[in-house]
């Protein structure tokens, strides 16, 4: 039991140190970009394209967001002394205002007492250019990107040139191939044919849906029967490029349901790691194993409301907090009920059930019965996008990282360490135990805490799935305990295999079945699977099973 | 008969008197509702036969619970769908009664179908319009389930927790399935607004009186012919699966028929209490299907005390009695005292209240198997 939570406790101070984002210096050009920006107010149309090219050569860090603010008609100033503002939409009143220099909020002002700065057709398309160069010549590759995404959807002369110019200096590969795209695009418009035929052979390798779209547009039929591109070679070229796609894109979309299942499945092996402890190694059959996440998921809740300028820092303080508060909870239960019930499941599936409807009710009591919102932490929002057909959210990432890691710490503990020792030694032989000086009774609680705080450890990865409330863990429990059946009872490892192929089955039947009928699919599969096999995938084996 | 008068030791004493209870309810539940004016302390309201039609109900269901549970050792958490089946198929007649009284006046289609756009009955409707096949069919869906379910499950020698836990899954697997809008069964609203049954008024006093004294038979039968099966030798046989099943084996008995066929008269005895229900209550939808409430029913038969028979429906009428009594003056304390109940049973009354009363309680009823 030492083991665990302190080994647990580095890892999460390593996922601490890691989580907290870098700080920006602030720059010191702020005097000089402000009188730039000012000259704005009263210059003419022609000057104020100038005046953009002399902004975007300070190289402030906020050019680009004042630009773009411009290029919108977001610039404002404030009549009363001069000020200028972005403000977050120009049709509001009253208007949001964000600071310039600091591009923090910056309360908030009527429509009355601010004046827009104007644009016009020129000088908004000088100004889409100015932009445009000034991002594609950003260090930072993702502005780049961004920009070059940007510039692909209006592709006119002056943007082309300019990307044709940063392609020869652009050393960032995935830059590099999202500009050739985008020259391809431009080069379908043309009259060329070998160009054509080169960009589409350039554009087979994208998988963006807008690119397959532009390609597909080339295959269509007129409404009067005759095809809309009248190049044969270009059109069949065409169509085997969406063909191309399109099979790239459902091998993708094929392996975002896999990744989809594989994160839903961690969630169900995160729930029946703790239930494979208590279960299979105790022989206990622990009903309350839902509320003690519910616990788990209540205990990331209340650490977010003690701490609510950190919540970034909140969910790795409230997972070995939810372990403690789980595992006490666990260690009490054993200590109050589950101890004079070993060796009697079917009783001890009675009593736990007594347990969790008391923990529910309490947790009403004190919580109301309302669902609690959680907040997720900047760093666990958003997606990781590896390309166009495949992004993948952070969340369901740090999930399944997080079951790994809290799955091989588990195995660890019983493997490698001497309480895991004793563990394996009292549910394997409980009177030799006794007899070798093992404190069986210390051990059974310290066993039964161990899976409870897991427990309450996935309560903490729910919580940033599903809404907190005193229902959590009910609509888990049955799931969870076909996993462990199905993965054979005793064993981590089935108990991962089983979680996983049951997330899986279930992401990969519910487009053709539906949410709900899939879920029936997967629980019929599972009681026949266990009428086959009822020991389950690993089935225990020597004298030990037999007793079970 | 079933030695039932008999004062020799293992004659079924407790359950003469529980005969004689449930004959008095069902006499004196109409007399006290019909004589007795409406003003007296002692008159039993509409509400009050409904109440009391529901807990004899629920009291079927447990023993039906403690016939497997407590006299075979198989805790199934399945019994809620076999009650729920048992409702649906009454339930099925009762829509089809409606006729062309519902809301939007089809006199082929239930409300929700037309509702749901259905253009004809589906197949597994017909034939619910005649009350002799809804009967038919409230002992067949159960029974059927549990024969098909049981062959499966004892054949490959599911036993103990996993058993429950299967079962549980079933149940669980059911309810999301009878969730469903389109399975035909009106989705989460299930049946409701029944109009009469048999041509009888179910908003009537007199048709609650009737159903509840159809219940109490329908119970006092079953009771009797549980009794008759553990009493018999086929029951010592399934005691002994419950104490010692590999040695009942060894022994050369067929352990895995035995535990079957007790299934399946098991379901079909749920079966038929949730067809009682239904009328009475008035709904049912698929919440009656959650896995709670087979595992509610299993701890009305340890409150009681199981392998007795009547004290499972005595346990099933008394917790179910709290339940109406505490949700209604204290609905914080209700969960608390269910979930102390659980607990304080299983760690000290091991026989339930009837091992209270014989002065029995410290005895387990099934002592660790010995295999």
């Amino acid at each position: 039991m030492k083991h665990l939570p302190w080994g647990a406790q580095w890892l999460f101070l390593l996922l601490a140190l890691w989580g907290v984002p870098p700080v920006h210096a602030q720059s010191s050009k702020d005097a000089s970009f402000l009188s730039t920006l000012g000259e704005l107010r009263e210059a003419s149309y022609s000057d104020k394209a100038s005046i953009a090219e002399r902004l975007s050569q300070t190289g402030h860090p906020s050019v680009r967001a004042v630009l773009t603010a411009f290029l919108e008609q977001r610039l404002y100033f404030r009549s009363s002394d001069n000020k200028i503002f972005i403000v977050k939409a120009a049709d509001a009143d009253p208007l949001n205002l964000i600071d310039p220099l600091t591009l923090k909020d910056a309360g908030s002002a009527t429509a009355d007492s601010m004046a827009q700065i104007g644009t016009n057709n020129a000088l908004r398309s000088a100004l889409r250019a100015t932009v445009a160069h000034f991002s594609l010549s950003s260090p930072d590759a993702a502005v780049r990107f961004d920009a070059v995404r940007e510039m692909a959807r209006s592709l006119d002369e002056p943007a082309v040139t300019l990307l044709r110019q940063r392609l020869a200096v652009e050393t960032n590969s995935g830059v590099k191939k999202e500009i050739a795209t985008a020259l391809a695009l431009a080069a379908l418009d043309g009259s060329d044919p070998r160009s054509r035929l080169e960009a589409i052979a350039t554009l087979k390798q994208s998988v963006s849906q807008d690119v397959r779209n532009r390609l597909a547009l080339l295959v269509d039929k007129s409404p009067d029967g005759s095809f809309v591109e009248s190049d044969q070679q270009v059109r069949q070229a065409a169509a085997a490029a969406v063909k191309t796609i399109d099979r790239w894109r459902n091998f993708y979309s094929a392996f975002q349901t896999l990744f989809f299942g594989l994160s839903l499945g961690s969630v169900l092996v995160l729930i029946a790691i703790g239930l494979a402890i208590t279960f299979g190694v105790m022989g206990v059959i622990n009903m309350a194993h839902g509320e003690l996440m519910m616990l788990g998921a209540y205990t990331t809740y209340a650490v977010q409301q003690a701490m609510p300028g950190h919540i970034g820092a909140s969910i790795l303080v409230a997972i070995p907090a939810a372990f403690c508060v789980a595992g006490a909870a666990g260690v009490l239960m054993e200590r109050a009920v589950i101890q004079f019930l070993y060796g009697r499941p079917l009783e001890t599936l009675l009593a736990t059930f007594g347990v969790s409807l008391i923990l529910q009710q309490s947790v009403r009591s004190t919580f109301s019965a309302l669902n609690r919102s959680v907040v997720t932490p900047d760093w666990m929002s958003g997606s990781l996008r590896l390309n166009d057909a495949l992004s993948i959210t952070y969340n369901r990432l740090y999930i399944v990282l997080f079951t790994v890691i809290v799955f091989f710490l588990i195995l660890l503990v019983l493997k490698r360490t001497r309480i895991g020792l004793y563990i394996r030694a009292v549910s394997q032989n409980r009177p030799m135990a006794k007899a070798m000086g093992i404190r069986t009774e210390w051990v059974d609680a310290m066993t039964f805490g161990l899976g409870s705080g897991i427990a309450g450890v996935a309560g903490v990865a729910l919580s940033q799935l599903t809404n907190v409330g005193p229902d959590l863990g009910q609509s888990y429990i049955i799931d969870s305990f076909l996993v462990v059946v199905f993965g054979g009872v005793g064993n981590l490892w089935g108990s991962l295999i089983g979680g996983m192929s049951m997330g899986i089955v279930n992401n990969l039947l519910e487009p053709y079945a539906g949410a709900v009928l899939a879920k029936i699919f997967v629980l019929v599969a599972l009681i026949l699977f266990i009428q086959v096999r009822p020991r389950g995938l690993f089935p225990p084996k020597g004298r030990a099973a037999e007793d079970k | 008969m079933f030695r039932l008068w008999s004062t020799r030791k293992g004659g079924d004493q407790g359950g003469v008197w529980f005969l004689a209870v449930l004959a008095v309810v069902a006499i004196a539940v109409p007399v006290l509702n019909r004589l007795v004016p409406a003003s007296s302390a002692a008159h039993v309201s509409a509400f009050g036969i409904t109440l009391i039609g529901k807990y004899l109900c629920y009291g079927m269901l447990a023993l039906a619970v403690d016939l497997i549970w407590g006299y075979c050792g198989i805790l199934s958490l399945g019994h809620a769908a076999f009650f729920s089946l048992g409702g649906y198929a009454m339930g099925m007649y009762l829509m089809r009664q409606i006729g062309p009284r519902g809301v939007y006046g089809n006199p082929i289609l239930p409300d929700f179908m037309v509702f749901l756009n259905y253009k004809s009955l589906p197949w597994f409707w017909y034939g619910f319009n005649h009350f002799p096949f809804a009967l038919v069919m409230v002992v067949l869906a159960p029974g059927f389930l549990a024969l098909v379910f049981g062959w499966f499950a004892f054949r490959s020698r599911v036993t103990g927790v996993y058993f429950s836990i299967i079962t549980q899954a079933l149940t669980y697997a059911l309810m999301l399935a009878f969730f469903r809008n389109n399975m035909g069964f009106g989705g989460n609203n299930g049946f409701t607004d029944f109009k009469d049954i048999l041509g009888f008024d179910l908003h009537s006093d007199s048709t609650h009186l009737v159903l509840l004294v159809v219940t109490a038979a329908a119970l006092a039968a079953s009771y009797m012919a549980c009794r008759a099966i553990v009493d018999s030798r086929a029951g010592r046989v399934i005691r002994a699966i419950r104490d010692a099943e590999s040695r009942t084996r060894f022994l050369g008995y067929p352990v895995e028929s035995y535990k079957l066929w007790l299934f399946v008269f098991s379901a079909v005895i749920a079966g038929i209490a949730g067809a009682l229900y239904v009328p009475q209550i008035g709904i049912i939808n698929p919440s009656e299907f959650s896995p709670i409430n087979s595992i509610e029913a299993v701890i009305w038969v340890a409150v009681g005390g199981r392998g007795t028979l009547y004290g499972a429906v005595a346990g099933a009428v008394l917790v179910n009695y709290a339940k109406t009594y505490l949700t209604g003056a204290f609905p914080e304390i209700w969960l608390y005292a269910l979930g102390a109940l659980f607990v304080l049973v299983t760690l000290f009354l091991p026989r339930g209240i009837i091992g209270l009363v014989s002065g029995q309680s410290k005895e387990r009823p099934d002592p660790k198997p010995v295999e």
